[in-house]
């Protein structure tokens, strides 16, 4: 058998960091927009 | 451009994002309606005309979603995304050539034509491939990314208001806003548009690409389908009974206890606005996931049925307990948004993966018809009730029995939806290739 075919096929890089960072793209202003939402909602109850 | 393919350990939940940073972006048009003022004092207009740009936006995006979803389906979500990006963000450039140099056609071609086009592009550019990376999940998929589009406005509302608070609301003080929506929007989007991926097509023991697994309908065929009429008029039925309370929300919450011995304020009033956006919101993720356990065809009998009991109870009881009509309202709200992001898994459920984005652009005009409708009926019924000299809750009273009907209706043609004949299957096709869209041959008595 040869060196080469003893190896096994190379490990696809982490996607980890990358999915925290895209969903921390998406994830901060849709907070914020909540946040505000949040806000203006609570003066149903207190307005 | 062909379809950008994943690399092998591509991660499918890297998609959603992809989709998010595109509709979060969109869906700043609902929130067009912070420009308004403004622009009526700068430029000398009334709210007929400020309204123009919106109008035409929401018109281009069901034109385009509903002629540009074959293109989408051919050139995949990344091309989409880029059209995408690129409408919608000119329109904000040109808008602000159109704010500083006074010349308001540009910003109603700008905002309304080019950027219009990029709402309806964008908005059906993830949904076919999101379907395909979540065939297990595609209520929740789907409900993740239309949930963005609610989420666009209650982004865009607080963001645009100071930045024209910073800026000034003269004609250069919003073409500034405008600059700044137009680029940071185009760098948002691209995320999406470096991101998206489709799945690698799937091949066989023998190595040849695989077929497409299961029913198989294209948007020419799903247009010929019984099937595809049925689900149009449970989507009209539905967002009509939505927008029917969405358009005059703080109107009537107001009319319903103004003689009672707690009246809501405006500022409560915009409080329940806002509470209802938060429902609608909510119900995109929410019932949509649901639709995943329970059934697509299940999960739009409770739209809709109890959509109906929800109008019966606001209008025999609303009047008299806050708790319950604010309650009602919500419901009715969440269904609204519901409706909107499970369709894409009912239509994938019933024709297929192959041309689902494309099917779901057509789909969409129903939205366009609910759109008129909605407020039509609401608006037209309360100004005949007032001259008629009624007041309160009596302004609202035959809408919403007009609304029950509606979803009456809707929920009949949901009955009514059945899996769809074999005579509109398309012949089979490797997946991720162009299917042969000719009918499949059957025996005389299928």
């Amino acid at each position: 058998m040869s060196p080469d075919s003893s190896q096994s096929p190379p490990e696809p890089p982490s996607r980890r960091p990358l999915i925290a960072f895209t969903w921390l793209w998406v994830g901060l202003p849709l907070a914020y927009g909540l946040y505000e939402l949040v806000r203006k909602a609570t003066q149903l109850f207190t307005g | 451009m062909s379809p950008p393919v994943a690399p092998p350990g591509w991660s499918r939940w890297l998609v959603p994002p992809a989709a998010l940073s595109v509709h979060l972006s969109i869906g700043q048009a609902y929130a067009w309606s912070v420009f308004k003022p403004p622009l009526e004092s700068a430029l000398g207009l009334s709210g007929t005309q400020s309204a123009l740009p919106f109008q035409l936006g929401i018109v281009m995006l069901g034109l385009s979603a509903a002629f540009g979803g074959t293109l989408v389906e051919r050139h995949g979500p990344r091309w989409a995304m880029t059209v995408a990006l690129v409408c919608f963000s000119s329109g904000f450039l040109l808008s602000a050539l159109g704010a500083a140099t006074e010349q308001y056609w540009l910003i109603v071609l700008g905002y309304g034509f080019v950027g219009g086009i990029g709402l309806g592009t964008g908005y059906i550019s993830p949904v076919s491939t999101l379907i395909k990376w979540f065939p297990d999940r595609p209520g929740m998929a789907t409900g993740i990314a239309i949930m963005g589009f609610g989420g666009g406005a209650l982004i865009a509302s607080p963001w645009s208001a100071q930045m024209l608070e910073s800026f000034g609301t003269d004609n250069s003080g919003i073409a500034l806003a405008f600059l700044v929506h137009g680029l940071a929007y185009a760098v948002f989007m691209l995320l999406g548009v470096l991101l998206v991926r489709v799945p690698r097509p799937r091949t066989g023991a023998d190595g040849a690409p695989a077929v497409l697994e299961g029913v198989q309908v294209s948007a020419r065929g799903a247009m010929r389908t019984p099937q595809f009429w049925l689900l149009w008029v449970v989507l009209c039925t539905n967002v009509t009974a939505g927008i029917g309370i969405l358009e005059k929300a703080a109107p009537m919450i107001t009319d319903f206890f103004a003689d009672t011995s707690t009246p809501v304020s405006a500022t409560a009033a915009a409080g329940f606005v806002a509470l209802l956006s938060a429902a609608n919101m909510a119900g995109r993720i929410g019932w949509s996931s649901a639709s995943d356990l329970i059934g697509r065809k299940n999960i739009y009998r409770v739209y809709l049925g109890v959509g109906a009991l929800m109008y019966t109870l606001i209008a025999l009881f609303g009047d008299s307990s806050k708790p319950l009509f604010v309650l009602c309202a919500l419901v009715v709200l969440s269904f609204y948004g519901g409706g909107f992001a499970t369709v894409p898994a009912y239509l994938k459920d019933l024709f297929g993966t192959y041309q689902v984005g494309a099917i779901h652009g057509r789909l969409l005009t129903a939205w366009s018809t609910a759109g008129v409708l909605g407020p039509l009926i609401v608006n037209w019924i309360a100004d005949r009730q007032e001259e008629a000299g009624k007041h309160g809750a009596a302004l609202y009273g035959t809408s919403f029995v007009i609304m029950i009907g509606l979803l009456a209706v809707g929920f009949v043609a949901n009955e009514l939806v059945r899996p769809v004949h074999p005579r509109h299957h398309v012949s089979a096709a490797p997946a991720g290739k162009e299917a042969v869209d000719v009918p499949r041959q059957q025996p005389e008595s299928a």
